[in-house]
């Protein structure tokens, strides 16, 4: 970090600056004045918190993209479909059982052995043709969009998450705070939807443990040394097929694992596979491909662009999105974070 | 890939011009000319006139990938784009936001709105290579579809526009099904004879080159960036046109129109007809159109459900891409070169 201040002093000055003007924003009781300028408090904390944890979200389906985009060079477009099939599984399987928890493990199990026979069946046979494998997968994402049509119908999924974590949570956070006439100084607090935090939590810890293994781990150093050169790695006797099936099953299971999560905080419907695919594209294009702090960046700034958009200029919210894309590849090709 | 066939060339060729145009030419030309005397105008306008429209969009993208190497996903966009301004400029029922122009202005400024859009587009993908362009295409024309969805100031948001028809020129309702088919034949064939010499020229030659070494290209002295960005300029004039007929084919043009989905079918019709011919992308539409006509016969006779066209449209792509690098052109190559091959010795004789 040091290091980062003393090579971009304006850049780190910037950053310090947007960093205490939104530590104001949060903490502050809001003036007459911004309350004009801008709206009230509690519309802004929304969008706020919202645009966090759609980010967390955009991260699961990123990360499991990017982590078997950097290693395996393998463009997988039907990820937006794996993150559909995860949601259908989830909700069938809290549906059948009752148990919301049971949904994850078997969603990340399922879907991350339909990506290991996407990696022995399909990737493997076609190593170094980039093109052909793209294309393959847009059959596959076309063949699996069709037959999910064709198994549960076009209705909207939502999974309802247990009892102990519906309802909201008080963060203690002042919304606003009112003078009545009787004397009485009014303050509200914001409450915000208890399942929305713990699962941001929960991918939160997700991405650290990630980090963890890639950054601390005999197998991380594997894929690393797999990011870096993948030719040389298996020349010094690395089983590198093994790595390579391995990060699939973990990528792919990450999308199931999403999938899961999205059905409970929006629902699991035809065209959601799209969404969320492009959603990482374009997670993936600002963040940098093949960087897992980098789709933790992009995600989140795709997610507040998202959610401030709709909340402050709700025609243009998808303009907003496109428009960061933009000046990302305007000014750096590979990603915030990529090399 | 593409094959530039410089042997001919070599031995003087004393034939008049009209008796090199190798046979096929005459066949399928004399039968594209002759299929409005008998064919009913589902036939012309639907079927062929679509198929040329497609296999225009198609081509366009046929140049990019085959000649270039940049497999674009944005060229529905462009399509989508001419139409747009086509509708905006000139009359639809929406008067509120379209401005009446006459066709002489309203048609070649769309162009020319639909070339700068794709040069604009293009700059900037080009700063990505290979797979990283379809991603950053796939997004573009994802956003330029919810931008037209949610903008009702401009693009008149969900609707769209409707009521927008070809002029009345010379005379001609050009919406009739014979007219039609000849105005789409017209820009169909300019298009395919269009891109065939364009390869042949220097700057085709150079893209080639650009596309197979850019780095030796760029040491030899070519601007490997602006043959680049030139090569999305010019392959949205085939796909403004087309994009311009359909609109004008439908009557109406909305953000279902420039979808993802019909995104990527054209990047489906121009990989299963062959991206190293322009042939290929008619070849490609016309079993596309095809398919999505009568498919639905076609599987309830098989006793499924008349949905599944989509299913089908997948599994076939599936099968073209594994089994041939080239879709449908490689298959026919492959075959006409193990039919030459002398079976015992396995040469390939001439």
């Amino acid at each position: 970090m040091r290091a980062f201040v003393e090579r971009r002093p304006v850049w780190s000055a910037i950053i310090a600056l947007v960093v205490l003007v939104l530590l104001y924003l949060i903490f502050a009781i809001w003036p007459e004045w911004l309350v004009d300028a801008i709206g009230r408090k509690k519309v802004f904390l929304n969008a706020l918190f919202n645009g966090i944890t759609l980010g967390g979200l955009y991260f699961l389906v990123a990360s499991g993209f990017t982590l078997i985009f950097g290693l395996m060079r393998n463009v997988n477009l039907a990820h937006g479909s794996l993150y559909l099939l995860g949601g259908y599984i989830g909700f069938f399987v809290a549906d059948s059982t009752g148990y919301w928890l049971l949904a994850f493990p078997v969603a990340f199990i399922a879907v991350g052995f339909l990506g290991v026979l996407l990696q022995i069946l399909v990737f493997r046979q076609m190593e170094g043709q980039d093109l052909r494998q793209t294309l393959v997968t847009i059959g596959i994402s076309i063949v699996m969009a069709d037959l999910m049509l064709w198994g549960v119908g076009g209705n909207f999924f939502n999974i309802s998450p247990p009892s102990w974590l519906s309802g909201p949570m008080e963060t203690g956070l002042v919304t606003s705070q009112r003078v009545r006439s009787s004397g009485e100084v009014v303050t509200s607090y914001l409450k915000y939807p208890m399942v929305r935090i713990v699962i941001f939590a929960a991918s939160v810890a997700i991405g650290l443990a990630m980090w963890l293994v890639l950054n601390k781990t005999r197998i991380g150093m594997l894929i690393r040394a797999g990011v870096d050169d993948r030719d040389m790695l298996s020349a010094t006797g690395a089983r590198i097929q093994l790595v390579f099936v391995g990060v699939f099953f973990f990528g792919a299971g990450l999308a199931g694992l999403a999938g899961v999560v999205g059905a409970t905080f929006q629902s699991a419907a035809p065209g959601e596979d799209t969404r969320f695919l492009l959603a990482s594209l374009v997670v993936v294009i600002v963040g940098g491909m093949g960087s897992i702090p980098g789709a933790a960046l992009g995600a989140l700034l795709i997610g507040l662009a998202e959610q401030f958009g709709s909340v402050y200029f709700p025609t243009y919210a998808v303009v907003l999105t496109f428009l960061i894309m933009v000046v990302v590849l305007a000014f750096r090709p590979q990603g915030l974070l990529g090399r | 890939m593409a094959m530039i066939d410089t042997s001919s060339r070599a031995k003087v060729d004393r034939r008049l011009w009209i008796e090199k145009i190798p046979a096929a030419y005459w066949i399928v030309g004399v039968i594209l000319l002759i299929i409005p005397s008998f064919a009913s105008d589902f036939i012309m306008f639907q079927i062929f006139g679509w198929t040329f429209i497609l296999g225009m969009i198609a081509t366009s993208l046929m140049f990019l990938g085959g000649y270039g190497g940049m497999v674009s996903l944005a060229q529905m966009t462009f399509a989508g784009v001419a139409g747009y301004m086509v509708a905006i400029f000139g009359d639809s029922a929406i008067d509120t936001i379209s401005m009446g122009w006459p066709w002489w202005v309203a048609i070649p400024l769309a162009l020319i709105i639909a070339v700068l859009f794709a040069t604009a587009i293009g700059w900037l993908a080009v700063r990505t290579e290979g797979i990283y362009t379809i991603m950053i295409t796939l997004a573009i024309a994802a956003a330029f579809f919810y931008f037209t969805r949610q903008n009702y100031d401009v693009f008149n948001g969900f609707q769209g526009f409707n009521s927008v028809f070809p002029p009345q020129l010379f005379g001609v309702d050009w919406r009739q099904p014979e007219a039609f088919y000849y105005l789409t034949l017209f820009w169909a064939v300019l298009t395919y004879f269009a891109v065939l010499y364009l390869s042949r020229a220097p700057f085709g030659l150079a893209l080639q080159g650009v596309r197979d070494n850019p780095r030796r290209m760029a040491a030899l002295g070519f601007n490997v960036t602006a043959h680049r960005v030139a090569a999305y300029a010019f392959s949205a004039i085939p796909a403004g046109i087309g994009g311009i007929l359909l609109t004008w084919q439908s009557g109406q043009i909305s953000p279902g129109t420039i979808a993802i989905q019909p995104a990527i079918d054209i990047l489906i019709i121009a990989v299963v007809g062959g991206l190293s011919h322009p042939a290929g992308a008619f070849i490609g539409a016309f079993l596309y159109v095809i398919l999505k006509t009568f498919a639905v016969d076609f599987l309830i006779a098989m006793g499924l459900s008349g949905d599944r066209f989509q299913l089908l449209i997948g599994l076939g792509f599936l099968v073209v891409v594994a089994f041939s690098e080239d879709g449908l052109l490689g298959l026919w190559k492959k075959l006409r070169e193990s039919r030459k091959k002398d079976p015992l010795t396995g040469e390939v004789t001439e």
